[in-house]
């Protein structure tokens, strides 16, 4: 026997020895692991089934309509907030949107040097901002300048938390446009700006729209910055520059009150809202199933392909 | 005719060049609203570190009653840094396990399960606080809090206080859930950087699956996943409304974490609670805005370095030993 | 030689089952591994089609052909690495020695310490050192003792003619090694698993000439303990290093015998073609 087969006589013994040992402590992982998937989708599951069978109860025409009664009444309903959570969307969006695809323009088509790579890496450090710390700047420049809580100091402080959000999916969306697209309209002599709305934009339009969706869904959920800001209100709309209800903030409000059924409606609100947001998320979702990609995990991908 | 020429020209560069201002502006937005952002909470909060200086982060006083007012950070600060740490101690391996599980799997379970834990971080933050404050509270209580006070509340103080479900604990767990599809998702892109070659080499070499994560994704991705799970805790330092439904509220020295049954407050929290009420006029609000700007710069700190070590991992993903 | 002035419809013979030729003189000797009527199809579409082929021990097999005739998918097939790719079935059967590496009741485990491979890409693992990627395979089965490691350490990386460049600094990072010193590590860090075969996947293609022909010395010398199987796409390399040679055209084996004789007086007309350069 030479020492190679000699070794590999010796090794294949440890390995007899050792190998249940492997297989198990590999099971046992494997078991750990998928339990951990379980876990994690049970809150998931409980936390719909809760809200569609407690809100279901609570909801009629009524209660989607009317403002709310006096606490702890049965009556009433949550229409003040739903037609200020769908004001606010909009208005957030007129400032949000266009700031944040124009920047999304600027670090996809600009960008050059230092300073579109700070612009970038504040992008995405500010989309982390606490954003209750927004609805503090917001309060400060807003609320104490014009001296009331208001629907422009909420639509101010959720804008800032959509425009990051639109500004980097804008931009990876327009970084997959092959470039060939660009030379053609410069070839045809088409000036910048033509090319990038005409032809880069209209190239990019589904992955910019998803963006612009996932950030709509985002701002519909908060809350914290909506407390400083639009401050909350029983009344339907009547101004700009006055306090505004919205669903979070209701829910919020429901949530504090120790009766069964403002609980009850507090269920009730957040259907709706879950149903508004989630609603955006899967049609996203279907939209980009035969994809195969989503433009968060791109976003999240391209992170480290920084020129 | 050369002219007309030259004039269109000069119109077409004026208008691109019209266009690049725009975009630029738009670009240099993020940096005005950082800068002024910094201006108004600094300025704004003035008043507090001029009353109080630095033992503003060090007091433990809680009061609003005008003639006594005192004002002290500390018990909000180590609220946060309590429910963060408990969150990221329960949320980080069951969001890596996830991430190994989804980075693992055939595309046809790993694909509705990934977009399952999306749908996890689509739930606002309010309806995870309504969720725990009316649903998830009281089978905590029930099944953990009490049957743990019970058994070891005389004697370990970790289980001492009064099981209510308003509670550090309650807060954390549920903080827990919140960041567990940020650091999944993300953990599972970086997993997914790992070529494919490291798990080969490990599966050549003979290795169990467990034995292939070992030896050929974790130590190639360790960088990305830390960066991961501080992403995570950025997340759940700045979170709000969950915690403010479920943290019970304490103020004063009264926050400060003493068990984990004990109700407690984060700096998020007790500007959600509080807020509102506070006078601009008195040294209130100021402390308030104290307590922004002190989360502001743990936030900022911890998603500086999250980020760096994220893209520092997906940068190498195709470096190092393919050259 | 007038079969190659008359056009030759590509793929028209089904399935050639070709198997060494003089096989009675060969008989004599064991088979170290045996695929049969292999077949590897990636979403519904076969990539290698009923292969049968059979490796003498201790021998080195070549299998050629142009890019995409699926013999890096057929080498595969032999250490189960399929099992990892996402759509890929693979039906037929794999013997080593007698066991047959497809059967369910086997984790592949038990046959990859058997069988090392060595890829077209260097692949040493990045964070360690390459002491520490040598017995990678070793301290995961539980060797633990030092000396054993240490002389296990010696021993592979002399075989892969890699020792004397950097037994001076065993600690280094791994990918501080060239291209082709990281290849031989790879070469070393699979046989310190002591396989009995050696599965090699163009293991030099992207490597500099000199390498190259060190790793060929490193194959030559190592024929005398280990059966090896090496795919490349360099009929020169093949004509050097090899015993046997397989010539593999969109999935089918076309022709299958020693080497001097594909090469040189080749039964298939379209082994003729491609040794001769006619495509590829």
């Amino acid at each position: 026997m030479n020492p190679i087969q000699q070794r590999r006589q010796e090794y294949r013994s440890l390995f007899k020895q050792n190998v249940k040992n492997r297989l198990l402590v590999d099971k046992a992982v494997k078991i750990v692991v998928f339990s951990c998937v379980i876990i994690a989708i049970i809150p998931l599951g409980s936390i719909l089934i809760e809200v569609f069978k407690n809100g279901l109860a609570a909801l009629s025409i009524e209660f989607l309509t009317q403002i709310p009664g006096a606490a702890g009444s049965s009556g009433g309903g949550i229409g003040p907030a739903i037609q200020g959570t769908l004001i606010i969307i909009g208005l957030s969006s007129l400032i949000g949107i266009p700031i944040g695809v124009m920047s999304g323009i600027y670090l996809s088509e600009y960008e050059v040097g230092k300073f579109a790579k700070s612009v970038r890496f504040f992008t995405d450090v500010f989309m982390e901002f606490p954003s209750i710390v927004i609805g503090i700047f917001a309060f400060l420049v807003i609320v104490l300048v014009i001296g009331s809580f208001s629907v422009w100091a909420g639509a101010f402080a959720l804008s800032l938390i959509m425009f990051p959000i639109v500004a980097r999916t804008t931009e990876e969306s327009l970084k997959m446009v092959p470039h060939t697209y660009r030379e053609a309209g410069t070839a045809l002599g088409l000036k910048k700006w033509v090319i990038t709305f005409r032809i880069v934009i209209s190239a990019a339009k589904s992955g910019m729209i998803t963006g612009i969706l996932l950030s709509v869904s985002r701002i519909g959920g908060e809350t914290a910055p909506l407390i400083m800001t639009v401050l909350g209100s029983s009344q339907f709309f009547h101004g700009f520059d006055t306090p505004m209800d919205a669903l979070p903030l209701r829910i919020w409000r429901l949530s504090l009150l120790p009766y069964d059924n403002a609980q009850g409606q507090g269920w009730g609100a957040a259907l709706v809202l879950i149903i508004i947001i989630l609603g955006i998320n899967l049609a996203v979702k279907y939209h980009y199933m035969n994809k195969g990609d989503n433009m968060l995990t791109t976003l999240i991908k391209n992170r480290g392909n920084r020129r | 005719m050369a002219n007309a020429n030259l004039a269109i020209k000069k119109r077409r560069i004026l208008s691109d060049k019209a266009f690049k201002i725009g975009a630029t502006l738009a670009g240099s937005y993020v940096l005005v609203v950082v800068a002024l952002m910094a201006f108004q909470l600094i300025t704004q909060s003035a008043p507090i570190w001029e009353e109080e200086g630095l033992s503003f982060i060090t007091k433990t006083d809680w009061n609003a009653v005008e003639g006594r007012e005192s004002f002290g950070a500390l018990p909000y600060i180590l609220g946060t840094l309590a429910t963060s740490a408990i969150a990221m101690a329960i949320g980080v391996p069951l969001s890596i396990a996830i991430a190994m599980f989804i980075s693992d799997a055939p595309p046809k379970i790993g694909g509705p399960l990934g977009f399952l834990v999306e749908l996890l971080a689509a739930i606002p933050s309010i309806i995870y606080g309504l969720w725990g404050l009316l649903v998830f509270r009281i089978y905590f209580k029930d099944w953990i809090e009490t049957p743990l006070h019970n058994m070891f509340g005389d004697n370990v103080w970790l289980f001492s206080g009064n099981p209510f479900g308003l509670d550090i604990i309650t807060a954390s767990v549920v903080l827990a859930i919140m960041i567990i599809p940020t650091v999944s998702a993300v953990s599972r892109e970086i997993m997914k950087a790992v070529p494919q070659q490291q798990r080969e080499a490990a599966y050549m070499l003979g290795a169990t699956k467990w034995e292939m994560f070992k030896l050929a994704v974790f130590p190639y991705s360790k960088t990305g996943l830390i960066g991961a799970s501080i992403l995570g805790l950025g997340r759940a330092v700045g979170e709000t409304m969950a915690v403010t439904m479920l943290i019970g509220n304490a103020t004063g020295i009264g926050a400060i974490p003493s068990s984990l049954f004990a109700p407690s407050q984060t700096m998020s929290s007790i500007i959600a609670n509080e807020f509102v009420e506070a006078s601009p006029a008195s040294l209130h609000m100021p402390a308030l805005i104290g307590i922004a700007l002190i989360l502001l710069l743990i936030a900022v700190v911890i998603n500086v370095i999250a980020h760096v070590l994220v893209t520092k991992m997906l940068k190498i993903k195709e470096g190092a030993i393919n050259n | 030689m007038t079969a190659l002035t008359s056009p030759i419809p590509v793929g028209m013979e089904s399935n050639p089952t070709a198997t060494p030729e003089h096989e009675s003189s060969v008989d004599v000797s064991k088979y170290k591994m045996i695929a049969e009527n292999v077949t590897v199809s990636y979403g519904g579409i076969d990539a290698v089609k009923n292969v049968t082929m059979k490796f003498k021990e201790n021998s080195v097999t070549a299998l050629i052909g142009p890019s995409g005739c699926g013999k890096t998918t057929f080498l595969r097939c032999l250490n189960r690495m399929h099992d990892m790719t996402k759509n890929a079935k693979v039906t037929g059967k794999v013997m080593l020695d007698n066991i047959d590496l497809y059967s369910k009741d086997i984790d592949p485990i038990y046959h990859r310490r058997k069988v090392g491979m060595v890829f077209q890409k260097p692949n040493p693992f990045p964070t360690m050192s390459v002491y520490d990627n040598v017995t990678s395979g070793l301290r995961l089965n539980g060797v633990k003792d030092k000396r054993i490691l240490d002389e296990i350490v010696e021993d592979s990386l002399k075989m892969a003619y890699l020792w004397d460049e950097v037994k001076n600094d065993l600690k280094k990072s791994a990918v501080e090694l060239s291209g082709g010193q990281q290849q031989r590590l790879c070469i070393a860090r699979a046989l310190a698993i002591q396989p009995e075969v050696l599965l090699m996947d163009e293991p030099a293609s992207a490597l500099d000439p000199i390498a190259t022909q060190k790793i060929e010395e490193t194959i030559t010398e190592l024929k005398k303990d280990y059966t090896i199987i090496i795919v490349t796409h360099n009929m020169q390399q093949a004509i050097r290093v090899s015993d046997y040679t397989g010539f593999m055209y969109i999935g089918d084996l076309i022709e299958f015998g020693e080497t001097k004789k594909l090469f040189t007086d080749p039964k298939e007309d379209l082994t003729a073609k491609y040794v001769q350069g006619h495509f590829g």
